[in-house]
């Protein structure tokens, strides 16, 4: 019997974006991070916005710290520079980097141990520049790199499965940055897609200082006994986390939250994280109003997500500088090297 | 009212046997915070506007207002402007120190003191000249709360009359440093200063062997701070990025960075600065920020002393670990710990060659004038982007605060050249390019910066193990290869950078070894040495480090070598230890001084003669 040959179906058209790339101009390297890492989730999301909103990839400078949730960044963006720089302190890079080039979009990854603890200092004073940067926080709670030791936002009470209690109380990266003049804070929660995407494309459009605080579980050391959320199934699970040599394979975390909802959600270890989300007639351009929310959900053991502060009225840091329009880093030396009649004058002022 | 007489120079009568000629240091003991830094810059400026080579140094507590302060003019025909040990002619305005001021002089020395302090009581080998400065003020300055200011201009006036020091040129001095805008004040000032010389003509006796006369080696000089050199280099390299936090005795640096910047680095089309200057909230923010710029393709730089280099520490080791271009000017201070802030030294020599952790080595530059202030901040900014390496400028205290003469700096003809950086151009031309490859043989790779639109432009830049292509990885044989090729980098810059100066006196069996300030105080010990004992010596001038071969020859050519250093520890020579062998090494002798006053010629005299036996 005869085969007819029949011509192999044209392909789809690849999707593109309205800059003509697809989406995996915007994809990094594989993660070796361990699997159900909420930081990968957020990876996947920072792959799609930029996708989606047509940004340049080869536009972006990628900036971290140090820790878990700074080696993300080269899961993503592989066109964009990438700088992982030293622990706590990749505030100041990224401003010396924009100063260079203004044109540079800035993403800024780092982690509650990063910036809540050593980083404190420099994120009170990008705060206080407005330096046009997205800054994204992966909240897990504990320094997941030195294998999980407690980090400033770690919950009261939390417990380490050495059986060492935190007693002191977590700071929330959200009212410091509101307090300090972020002309941008949200919160998010890296297992609710829909929000989270919302939320970084705002913050992309947006000029100015964009604070994102995304609690991000830690699958490996996050093993909270009983926090101040509801109940647990500690005893049963207690064991597998105890093993420390074995990480346990975990599906990432998903969740579907209803605006103005509030929702109970199951984390690996078996405690729950209640979020609530802002509603729809939540009006984020009051300050005041954004800290009493935050204050009032803290009091409930709430942790309290979406975009809860905007101000497009303030100037950033460049504004204020007074800068060329082009790049610093490339000007030509007419316009760096002032001619010899600058130095004939001055010397004649010394003599 | 008196009127100025611009009279020719009475001559007085005095000691026949001797005079001492332009050959003199005048100290002012006063109080700071008093005004006094007018009076002593008229002064000085005045015998240098005479022809006369002067260096100016301000001994200042770490303090506002209110404690003591002194200011040494020394005049030196010879140009011999290190720091002299005797003190010659002292103007005691400050009560409090006056009687020990007066005890550490010389016998010879002339004391021109306010008259209440009845100083002359003290001791009978000085000549005393009391002065009532309070009754010659009231008459020239109506105006109560300016008299504590004016009252220093009287003692100008007291020893332009005794030295000789034509009233002329003290006028011309005065109204400068006053400028155009505030000639009222000059005005007053004059006043009290023809006050001072008048009362000085009319009622003291001159009989001390002190004085000035006209010469001609001072044409075309300019007098200015190190940091103020340093800065004007900075704005002519092209400066972009200047990051800084407050520190003594570097602040002035970027401060008058500022300023020149403001005046002539404003595009005149579209009324914007090309620069950018952030005070940064500490030391780590500054380099941190230094460091991103320099990243991302601009001319960085940032100014601190030993307390911030400390703090710099960790970034300064993944500038060199990762390759990243940044200028750092260390001013340094004594140290440990917050040290003597307003005081000099080269204690930062070893920390900040071998800066950071593991195995890091910086290359640093040792002006010790301020035309090489001016030079040497431009070359550090050719180094940083050529090798991709964070580069130190190490000044001092002495050179960055004091006054210095200077011939004018030549305007830099030398194109701005920004290293190995590969445009979009570039790599569509070469289909890509890895980031720490070594193609050339000098240990340098070539470099993108951000927003270089090309798909191949990127790389990830890390302070933790990667390859050559900049991506991660923990392999013995990556991380082995990249650490060769960092030190083969290193290497590569002892024929780059600037090489010594060398003086080689053929009759000469032993050698000096010195850098930065120490300068001024070895040249003038040679001369020490060669008249009172006669002894020749070679010496070499430093001007950088890594060191190169011409430091090894002059160690070889020589007996012994002696090796001056600004501190405690031998600094500068255990660099010479750590690369030399031992043959080398046995010749090295150690000359230390770490006291914190700029370095005097007889201190490193004397020791020579302990050391040799003369």
């Amino acid at each position: 019997m005869s085969t007819t040959m029949v011509p192999p179906a044209a392909p789809p058209p690849k999707k593109t974006n309205r800059i003509g790339l697809e989406v995996l101009s915007y994809k990094g390297g594989k993660t070796t991070l361990c699997a159900g890492c909420g930081h990968n989730s957020i990876s996947e999301r920072i792959i799609e916005c930029f996708y989606e909103l047509g940004v340049e990839p080869w536009m972006v400078a990628k900036f971290s710290g140090i820790g878990c949730s700074s080696k993300s960044p080269a899961y993503f963006l592989n066109l964009a520079h990438g700088f992982n720089s030293v622990h706590g302190r990749m505030p100041s890079v990224a401003t010396g980097a924009i100063l260079a080039n203004r044109q540079i979009i800035g993403l800024g990854v780092t982690g509650d141990g990063d910036t809540a603890s050593i980083g404190l200092g420099q994120f009170m004073h990008l705060l206080r520049r407005n330096l046009p940067l997205i800054y994204i926080i992966e909240d897990n709670g504990v320094y997941g790199l030195t294998k999980g030791q407690f980090s400033a936002t770690a919950d009261l009470g939390s417990k380490l499965k050495t059986g060492v209690i935190n007693e002191l109380p977590p700071f929330d990266c959200c009212t410091l940055g509101l307090a300090w003049g972020a002309t941008f804070v949200a919160r998010s929660f890296s297992g609710d897609k829909k929000q989270l995407q919302g939320i970084l494309k705002t913050a992309i459009a947006h000029n100015g200082l964009s604070v994102i605080d995304v609690v991000s579980p830690c699958t490996t050391f996050n093993d909270h006994e009983g926090s101040t959320k509801s109940y647990s199934y500690m005893k049963d699970h207690d064991e597998v986390i105890n093993e420390i040599d074995f990480v346990p394979f975990y599906d990432e975390i998903s969740v579907e939250i209803p605006e103005g909802g509030v929702q109970d959600v199951r984390m690996h270890d078996g405690s729950l994280l209640r979020i609530r989300k802002l509603g729809r007639d939540y009006d984020p351009t009051n300050k005041m109003h954004a800290l009493t929310a935050l204050h009032e959900a803290d009091q409930k053991g709430e942790v309290l997500t979406g975009v809860l502060y905007v101000d497009t009225t303030k100037p950033t840091f460049l504004d204020m500088l007074n800068m060329a329009d082009e790049p610093l880093a490339t000007l030509p030396q007419s316009k760096t090297r002032p001619p010899k009649e600058a130095l004939d004058q001055i010397m004649d002022e010394l003599r | 009212m008196s009127t100025l007489q611009v009279a020719p120079v009475e001559t007085r009568p005095r000691d026949p046997e001797r005079q001492v000629v332009n050959d003199f240091s005048i100290q002012i003991a006063t109080v700071n915070g008093s005004g006094s830094q007018t009076a002593n810059s008229v002064l000085m400026r005045s015998i240098f506007q005479m022809g006369i080579p002067v260096s100016g140094k301000n001994m200042f507590p770490s303090n506002i207002a209110g404690l003591p302060t002194w200011f040494t003019i020394r005049a030196s025909k010879q140009g011999f402007i290190a720091r002299k040990k005797e003190i010659d002619f002292l103007i005691a305005m400050n009560p409090e120190t006056a009687r020990e001021d007066v005890i550490k002089l010389s016998s010879g020395a002339a004391v021109v003191y306010d008259e209440p302090l009845k100083l002359n009581a003290l001791r009978s080998d000085l000549h005393f000249y009391p002065v009532p400065f309070d009754k010659l003020v009231g008459p020239v300055c109506p105006e109560p709360k300016l008299r504590k200011l004016v009252r220093n201009m009287i003692y100008d006036g007291i020893v332009a009359n005794l030295l000789g020091i034509d009233m002329e040129e003290m006028r011309k001095a005065l109204f400068k440093q006053f400028g155009r805008r505030k000639a009222k004040a000059a005005e007053l000032n004059m006043g009290a200063l023809a006050a001072g010389f008048d009362y000085a003509a009319q009622n003291l006796t001159k009989s001390d062997p002190f004085r000035v006369e006209k010469m001609n080696a001072t044409a075309g000089k300019i007098i200015i701070e190190g940091n103020a050199a340093a800065a004007l280099g900075c704005m002519f390299a092209g400066v972009t990025v200047v990051t800084w936090y407050p520190i003594t005795p570097s602040s002035s640096l970027v401060e008058t960075l500022i300023g020149y910047l403001k005046r002539f680095r404003i595009d005149k089309e579209t009324g914007k600065a090309t620069y950018a200057v952030v005070q940064a909230e500490d030391e780590l923010a500054s380099i941190g920020m230094a460091l991103g710029a320099g990243w991302a393709g601009a001319r960085s730089m940032t100014s601190t002393a030993g307390p911030g280099i400390s703090l710099m520490s960790e970034f300064v080791g993944l500038g060199y670990y990762a390759e990243i271009p940044a200028v750092i000017f260390n001013v340094q201070r004594v140290g440990p710990s917050t040290g003597l802030p307003t005081r000099t030294a080269q204690g930062d020599l070893l920390f900040t060659a071998l800066l950071s952790h593991g195995d890091t080595k910086h290359p640093m530059l040792f002006p010790s004038s301020c035309e090489e202030c001016f030079t040497m901040a431009i070359e550090a900014f050719d180094l940083s982007e050529h090798f991709q390496t964070p580069v130190f400028v190490m000044m001092d205290l002495d050179l960055g605060m004091n006054n210095w003469m200077a011939d004018p700096f030549p305007y830099p003809t030398k194109p701005i050249a920004r290293g190995k950086v590969l445009s979009a151009a570039d790599l569509e031309r070469l289909g890509g390019f890895a980031r720490y490859k070594d193609l050339d043989g000098d240990g340098v790779g070539y470099r993108t910066l951000p927003a270089t639109k090309h798909p191949a432009a990127a790389y990830f830049t890390r302070g933790s193990g990667h390859n050559e292509n900049a991506a991660y990885t923990e392999r013995e044989d990556d991380y082995i290869h990249n650490v060769d090729r960092l030190n083969h980098k290193f290497e590569s810059m002892r024929t780059v950078v600037s090489p010594p100066v060398v003086d080689y006196n053929e009759n000469a069996s032993i050698g000096f070894v010195a850098c930065g300030t120490s300068h001024p105080a070895v040249d003038e010990s040679r001369y020490q040495l060669k008249k009172e004992f006669k002894v020749e010596t070679s010496y070499l001038r430093l001007r950088s480090y890594p060191f190169n071969q011409d430091l090894l020859d002059f160690v070889r050519r020589h007996d012994r070598v002696y090796v001056v250093d600004q501190n405690r520890d031998a600094q500068l020579l255990a660099l010479m230890r750590l690369e030399f062998d031992p043959a080398d090494i046995a010749k090295l002798r150690s000359v230390r001084y770490y006291g914190g006053l700029p370095l005097d010629a007889r201190t490193i005299t004397d020791e020579i003669v302990r050391q040799e036996g003369l």
